[in-house]
């Protein structure tokens, strides 16, 4: 009996000095530990002192006034009035961007996942489809709206564009910049969801097909509200993806500080879409020395408000997937994608 | 003869009837009319692995005595109509099998007849292809790409293949291992099963009562009936499975398939769903795979045995675990492998 029992005492004393303090440790394992807090620390301090910065600047500079006035011409910095119209112009781009780039990568998702993988020919499709996004989100976005530009001077979008004097098609409107923000914003939406989709057990789907179910009513009825809060996630990240955005907007939006609509026949958005505008990059770009209307201040303000956006959309995007994990018990497959 | 001498008889080339074994348990099986006969090539007898025996002192005995089991198994079964009858079945996983055991039969020309009223259980060791054989009684395993059939199987006389897949899961449903309700409400859950793929869908009032009948019939409605718009998730394991039931015999289906339904359940929760089963089978007929073979004497008013995809012995509980006619069936009701 007391044969299998092994005498505490015979254990080997664990042995002190290497490995258990640093002093042991090698040189470049200490090198690596003090790199990687470091470069952890600095890290927090840039972000801390970006923020502060801005944020202290931007309550000096900001008023409701700036908020809620319209820029306009003048002569000194009391004139040329506030943000409002670039305000506008974001909320505008951004919303045309999502219309566009939402459903587009929602759909391709839900084709690579639950229809892409029978056949050696889908799943070339397949692949060639999810290159393509990964190269669409690598390109840079001044390339982008050059090649927005190129489509939207064809006189096939004169509809679509603001008309210059003589009838020439300038390329630069709301819907052309929308147009190619969605670019912007559709992968994000697309990795999301399609990780989400993947994150869905295969018996889930077995479960649906069991009772009868056509993969369409699978995918309606049972994937889209499971991955319901990958979707919120990757809307929020291409949202953020927008407003950030300067170079389609100075490119494709015609960089006018107010939103000036184009004449159109009879359709009563049309017009505004047609027109021209700016947002608030643009606006900040602008007024900082380095751009034309040479307004710091307000660029500071409109940089306030700017971040305040992207750190809300942030905390938005933690907050969805965090209470996903904790309503649904599904895992939520969203973290690494930003 | 020995052990030792029948297993190298398998491994020779005697052809197969001459081989102690593989003589043996053909002569065990009940050969349909009209059924073509079953042919092992050598090829495929000489994979059998020899059965691991392990030698104790005492001569083996049942799992549970026969004097207690009658006890625990409930009112002898009502057979019924005949519901599901298949003719040499065989199922094979092609290129894409990543066992390395391309193209191999993973059911071999089964033959069985289901009535409503009993509980079939099918039982065997891991990778005997007891649940392809159960996912082909639904044509799930149409969905596995690579996989093929052979052989007939007649719902109520009519041939599986000729009917609309959804049609037949309707009459066929299936409950899974895992509890996997969808990411919705607990009335959703089971109205989902019973709403038809039809332009509009019915009313809530319409289907209230079918879902209450049918989660009342699974036995879960006293614990749910205070809240039945509580997320599905939230429920525990047990009631999560017994939501699974109810939302598989909320169509009213003829066969009820179940895939070792309670093997990531507690002892309690197996419990009730094993009374469950026994209620259940008065409306349908039932086959369930399980490792659990007290479960199965418990449950089960026939029995199937499977082995390597050959069905080795099929009978009365009673006389497969009493009184097994195979030498191999004998070996594994008794714990001897698996």
């Amino acid at each position: 009996m007391s044969t299998f029992v092994s005498q505490p005492a015979e254990r080997p004393a664990r042995s002190r000095g290497r490995g258990s303090s640093i002093r042991a440790w090698r040189w470049s394992d200490r090198l690596l530990l003090l790199a990687a807090w470091g470069a952890g620390l600095t890290l927090c301090a840039v972000v801390a002192a970006v923020v502060l910065y801005m944020a202290l600047r931007g309550i000096e500079y900001l008023s409701p006034t700036l908020l809620f006035s319209r820029p306009a011409a003048g002569l000194t910095q009391s004139q040329t009035g506030g943000f409002l119209d670039p305000l506008l112009g974001t909320l505008l781009l951004t919303a045309i961007g999502i219309a566009i780039a939402a459903p587009l990568a929602i759909c391709s998702a839900l084709w690579i996942v639950e229809y892409g993988q029978g056949g050696r020919g889908r799943q070339t499709l397949t692949r060639v489809v999810e290159s393509s996004i990964e190269i669409v989100a690598g390109t840079p976005d001044i390339v982008i709206a050059f090649v927005g530009l190129a489509l939207f001077q064809l006189h096939l979008f004169a509809w679509a564009s603001e008309v210059g004097e003589g009838g020439g098609v300038t390329g630069k409107s709301f819907l052309a910049a929308g147009t190619m923000m969605s670019l912007i914003a559709l992968p994000p939406i697309f990795v999301a969801v399609r990780d989400g989709l993947q994150g869905v057990p295969a018996h889930t789907r077995e479960a649906a097909f069991a009772l009868g179910k056509t993969r369409v009513a699978t995918i309606r009825r049972v994937l889209l509200p499971s991955v319901r809060a990958n979707i919120a996630t990757g809307v929020t990240l291409g949202v953020s993806r927008i407003i950030a955005d300067t170079a389609i907007v100075v490119v494709l939006l015609g960089d006018t500080l107010r939103i000036e609509p184009q004449a159109h026949g009879g359709l009563p958005v049309l017009g505004l879409l047609k027109g021209t505008g700016s947002s608030l990059t643009s606006f900040i770009y602008d007024n900082s020395p380095a751009g034309e209307a040479g307004a710091p201040q307000k660029a500071y303000a409109a940089a306030f408000v700017l971040l305040a956006f992207v750190l809300a959309l942030n905390l938005l995007v933690e907050r969805i997937s965090r209470a996903r994990a904790r309503s649904t018990g599904f895992v939520a497959a969203v973290e690494g994608i930003v | 003869m020995s052990e030792p001498e029948q297993v190298a008889a398998l491994a020779s080339n005697t052809p197969p009837e001459q081989r102690p074994r593989a003589a043996a348990e053909r002569a065990y099986l009940p050969v349909p009319p009209g059924a073509t006969p079953r042919v092992h090539t050598p090829l495929g007898f000489d994979r059998v692995p020899p059965v691991r025996t392990i030698v104790l002192d005492r001569p083996p005995e049942p799992v549970r005595p026969p004097e207690q089991r009658e006890a625990l198994r409930p009112a002898q079964a009502l057979a019924g109509p005949e519901r599901l009858l298949l003719e040499g079945v065989t199922v094979s996983y092609g290129g894409a099998s990543t066992l390395g055991r391309r193209g191999a039969n993973a059911v071999r020309s089964v033959s069985l007849s289901i009535h409503q009223g009993e509980v079939l259980a099918l039982i065997g060791p891991s990778g005997c292809g007891k649940t392809t054989l159960l996912r082909t009684l639904n044509r799930l395993t149409e969905l596995t790409p690579g996989a093929r059939r052979e052989g007939r199987i007649l719902l109520d006389g009519e041939d599986i293949h000729e009917l609309e897949d959804t049609a037949l899961r309707a009459r066929v449903a299936m409950v899974f291992q895992q509890p996997n309700p969808f990411p919705m409400s607990i009335f959703d859950n089971v109205a989902f099963a019973l709403r038809e793929q039809s332009r509009r869908r019915p009313r809530r009032a319409d289907i209230e009562p079918l879902v209450i009948d049918a989660l009342r019939r699974a036995g879960l409605y006293e614990e749910v009936r205070d809240d039945l718009h509580r997320p599905a998730l939230r429920l525990s394991g047990g009631q999560q499975q017994r939501l699974c039931i109810a939302r598989a015999i909320a169509p009213r289906p003829e066969v009820l398939l179940m895939d070792e339904p309670c093997s990531a359940l507690d002892p309690i929760s197996t419990g009730v769903i094993e009374e469950l089963i026994g209620e259940l089978r008065r409306e349908l007929a039932i086959v369930i795979v399980t490792h659990n073979l007290a479960q199965a004497q418990r449950v089960a008013d026939k029995v199937a045995f499977m082995y390597l995809g050959d069905l080795v012995e099929y009978g009365t509980a009673a006389q497969v675990f009493d009184e097994p006619r195979a030498p191999r069936t004998r070996d594994y009701v008794r714990g001897a492998f698996g």
